[in-house]
């Protein structure tokens, strides 16, 4: 590249602001951002949900979603103003010099046709190349995005490949034009973390190779690490800070910038360990189980002992969660059985007892949908205490009390809310709540912070800590989220294809693994370095 | 009636129909508070009218006796009088006054509609939310009894029945009530498929709770804003299906007042260019679009609470 071109941004946006409409008031999401882009650079933009991040990358676009309005500022791209195209002036540069990678490829394909014909459809629309032309640049591009067989794959529908392989063939498809500019929008966000470093690898090397400026979207600052050479921090819609990569990972200015790292640095106090004498409160002996043929769960051992969490780590389809199924009842065993307080429970929970039932209870990864959207808050979290404990009248509100300032809810101002009118964390709070007022021996935790905020994915895990420790409970944490193990499980059991890879307290597990599936599990798992993509596919590529 | 007055009127009767409709909204919101009053007042003008027409039809129904200038069945002139100052909208087929007639109709075909509705949704709406709540052999035995029963017309399995049970009222509404249950069994059923998926019935499940409470407490309340735009769709259908039925003569039996069956009796005077016998029609189409302004302002407040 020349160096006159390196000089001139390649995009300007300037004091940018964006309102988005709610009940007929405009209310602002972006409040004055500027933005410089260079030809080939690849600037991070990262932030909590409703920071603004993806606002601002459609914004860059010159384009602002339905209900969104950009009301002030200027954006130019190449000398150009987006903002002052006719429609079909705009249109000429979308897909043709910019670009776009969406977080979910699987809703962004269209499911009806094949993937190269919806390759093709851009370069041949905007007269790039002709339709031979580009299905043989579509093969190049497939095998320089690392696709297997790569001048067949094409020929598949979107459901007949990964999520792995389709969010690199839709990189592959915003590269057809060969645009100046693409916009990442947590492209890796919904991927195994395996399947997450070869997507990685392959966006990184294409931009490089072809020396496309790219803005790339994020929550994660170790992914963005990886991937950016300057990051850009965005919260409520302004700038936090901007510095280089290398900068921003070392020595962040703001202490809210330091904050994105909360989770990773959380860590408790460890628990002692057990007597290998004691009882387990729930063993789970020789579980199999199947959907119709197919086994999913394949001669699982595993106990569960009084105030400690064991962290159950896997990928999707490890089994995780048809584990957890079992355990509640949901998804009855085709084989082995499982003893709580010695006592043997029955496959289905229909056929357990009450006080069997409030002894495990469970807290889901999406609070929105486990709380009832029609329930006050008194009535969610008061109806296991009126089941299980038959509290009636005031010692039932009395009860529900506790537990909202147990749970660090202020009781008068919450108990009348409808779940609507809280944040998600305070919704995973009142889930939390929900589950300890049955009083339970063993709470399991389904992906509870991932749906969550670092910081208040944080806040949750504490809480939950505190819990443990008054309250004495065994909590079995489901995750795919490596850090979130570090900071708060005992013992940790590694699952793949419905087997146990791995289990060992937490520190065995997690610094010297024995099983090779959970050396290259952790492997797979981006560190703050900037330099670790780099250093992890040498030495791949040299083993 | 040429064209140019036609338009004359229609244009007219929009007009009307927007300054009554806007000033009943302001009436409303002067007596009404807090979030009823603040849902008035962001009513569109039609769903105001609506509410002032389905008003103004209860009104007339309850009042029936004391607005009436005679008697439901009583003969006061010649057949087929023209309008006039004693019988405002002439007399019928036998010599009953039209006007009396009219209003007694509201009573009787409304106040039909309206327990058939309610019945329909009572057995429809139970049935539906057990069946998706319940699942399994329960579920497929009654959806594939009620695709049976939707698999004949409507109309004709109702002649049908009607000839069996005889045309008293009361086999009259649990017949059309039973037949629309099964459109109501469908919608119910679709609606709370889509609840008891999420988590929180979940929850419920394994907290032990009685399939009672998870039917009625869990799903019902999150599927309460569809159904109730379901109900008043399906007011209007039963509605047009009573004066439907009357006007083949299995309906609402004479001497009754009912608006479909004095369509019929006075059929004969469409020939002679005389308006008369469209006016309970009129009534008819006019409470349906009514009724109709009121359930898309509802399905539109239900759908953005949801949101």
């Amino acid at each position: 590249m020349p160096d006159m071109s390196n000089a001139t941004p390649l995009l300007v946006m300037k004091d940018v602001h964006i309102e988005a409409r709610s009940n007929d008031i405009w209310t602002s999401v972006v409040e004055g951002v500027d933005l410089t882009l260079r030809k080939g650079e690849v600037l991070g933009l990262i932030g909590e949900s409703g920071a603004g991040k993806s606002t601002l990358g459609l914004a860059a676009m010159g384009f602002a979603r339905d209900g969104c309005r950009i009301s002030g500022g200027s954006i130019h791209f190449d000398g150009i103003d987006l903002l002052a195209q006719s429609e079909a002036g705009h249109r000429s540069i979308l897909g043709r010099r910019i670009a776009y990678v969406a977080q979910s490829a699987a809703a962004s394909f269209n499911p009806a046709h094949r993937l190269i014909s919806q390759y093709i459809e851009g370069p041949v629309q905007h007269g790039v190349m002709q339709r031979d032309e580009a299905m043989r640049d579509a093969f190049d591009l497939y095998r320089r995005m690392q696709l297997p067989d790569h001048e067949r794959i094409g020929f598949r529908y979107p459901h007949q490949v990964s999520g792995g392989q389709l969010q690199r063939a839709m990189t592959a498809m915003a590269m057809s034009c060969r645009p100046d500019l693409i916009i990442f929008d947590e492209p890796t966000t919904a991927l195994d973390v395996t399947t997450q470093v070869e997507v990685l690898s392959a966006i990184r090397d294409i931009v490089r190779q072809y020396n496309t400026a790219a803005i790339y979207i994020t929550h994660d600052l170790a992914v963005v690490a990886q991937m950016a050479d300057r990051i850009k921090i965005l919260r409520h819609g302004r700038e936090v800070e901007e510095a280089d990569t290398a900068e921003m990972v070392n020595a962040p200015r703001e202490d809210y910038s330091r904050s994105l790292w909360a989770v990773r640095e959380y860590n408790r106090i460890p628990r002692p360990e057990v007597k290998s004498s004691s009882v387990p409160l729930l063993a789970i002996q020789n579980i199999s189980a199947a959907y119709g043929q197919a086994l999913c769960l394949e001669d699982i051992n595993l106990d569960f002992h009084r105030g400690r969490t064991v962290a159950v780590v896997g990928e999707s389809g490890s089994g995780k969660s048809t584990l957890a199924r079992v355990i509640t009842g949901l998804k009855p065993p085709s084989q082995g059985s499982i003893h709580l307080d010695g006592d043997e429970l029955p496959g289905s929970y229909r056929k357990r007892s009450r006080d069997q039932l409030r002894r495990v209870q469970m807290i889901y990864q999406m609070a929105d949908t486990a709380l009832n959207p029609k329930l006050r808050i008194g009535e969610l979290i008061g109806r296991p205490a009126q089941m299980y404990l038959g509290l009636r009248g005031k010692a039932l509100t009395g009860r529900v009390r506790e537990l909202l300032d147990l749970i660090g809810l202020d009781p008068d101002s919450f108990i009348n809310r409808l779940p609507s009118e809280l944040s998600g964390g305070q919704k995973q709070r009142i889930g939390i709540a929900r589950a300890i007022a049955a009083e339970p021996k063993l709470i399991i935790c389904d992906e509870v912070t991932s749906a969550l905020d670092q910081i208040v994915a944080a806040e949750i895990l504490k809480l939950l800590d505190d819990l443990q420790s008054k309250l004495g409970l065994a909590y079995m944490f489901i995750t795919h989220d490596i850090s979130t193990v570090r900071a708060i499980a005992d013992d940790v059991v590694i699952m793949s294809g419905g087997r146990i890879m791995e289990v060992g307290p937490k520190g065995r597990v997690l610094d010297s693994p024995e099983s090779p599936y959970t050396r290259a599990l952790l492997e797979s798992v981006p560190e703050r370095d900037p330099n670790w993509l780099t250093k992890k596919l040498r030495k791949s590529r040299l083993g | 009636m040429t064209p140019v007055m036609f338009l004359t009127w229609g244009a007219l009767a929009i007009v009307l129909g927007t300054i009554a409709g806007w000033s009943f909204r302001w009436i409303l919101s002067r007596c009404t508070t807090g979030y009823v009053r603040i849902a008035v007042r962001q009513a569109p003008v039609a769903a105001s009218f609506g509410m002032l027409i389905i008003l103004l039809y209860v009104g007339v129904a309850i009042l029936a006796p004391l607005i009436a200038p005679f008697a439901e069945r009583e003969v006061v002139a010649d057949q087929f009088m023209p309008w006039s100052a004693t019988n405002l909208l002439g007399t019928d087929n036998l010599g009953r006054d039209m006007f009396t007639r009219l209003i007694y109709g509201a009573r009787n075909t409304v106040g039909i509609a309206f327990a058939v509705t309610v019945i329909a949704f009572v057995i429809g709406s139970t049935f539906g939310l057990l069946a998706a709540t319940v699942g399994g052999w329960a579920d497929q035995l009654s959806s594939r009894l009620v695709d049976v029963m939707m698999a004949i017309p409507a109309l004709i399995f109702s002649l049908l029945l009607l000839t069996i049970f005889g045309t008293s009222i009361i086999s009259l509404v649990l017949v059309i009530a039973v037949i629309d249950s099964t459109r109501v069994f469908r919608v119910a059923r679709a609606v709370a498929q889509t609840i008891v998926t999420m988590d929180f019935v979940e929850a419920a499940r394994l907290r032990g709770e009685t399939l009672f409470r998870l039917v009625f407490r869990e799903v019902l309340p999150n599927a309460l804003a569809p159904l109730i735009a379901e109900f008043g769709l399906r007011f209007c259908f039963v509605f047009l299906s009573i004066s439907a039925l009357s006007f083949l003569g299995v309906g609402i039996q004479p001497p009754m007042a009912d608006w479909g069956s004095m369509v019929r009796d006075n059929a004969a005077l469409i020939t002679f260019g005389d308006l008369t016998p469209l006016l309970p029609a009129g009534a008819i189409a006019l409470l349906a679009v009514a009724v109709n302004f009121v359930v898309d302002w509802f399905l539109h407040i239900a759908s953005g609470l949801q949101e």
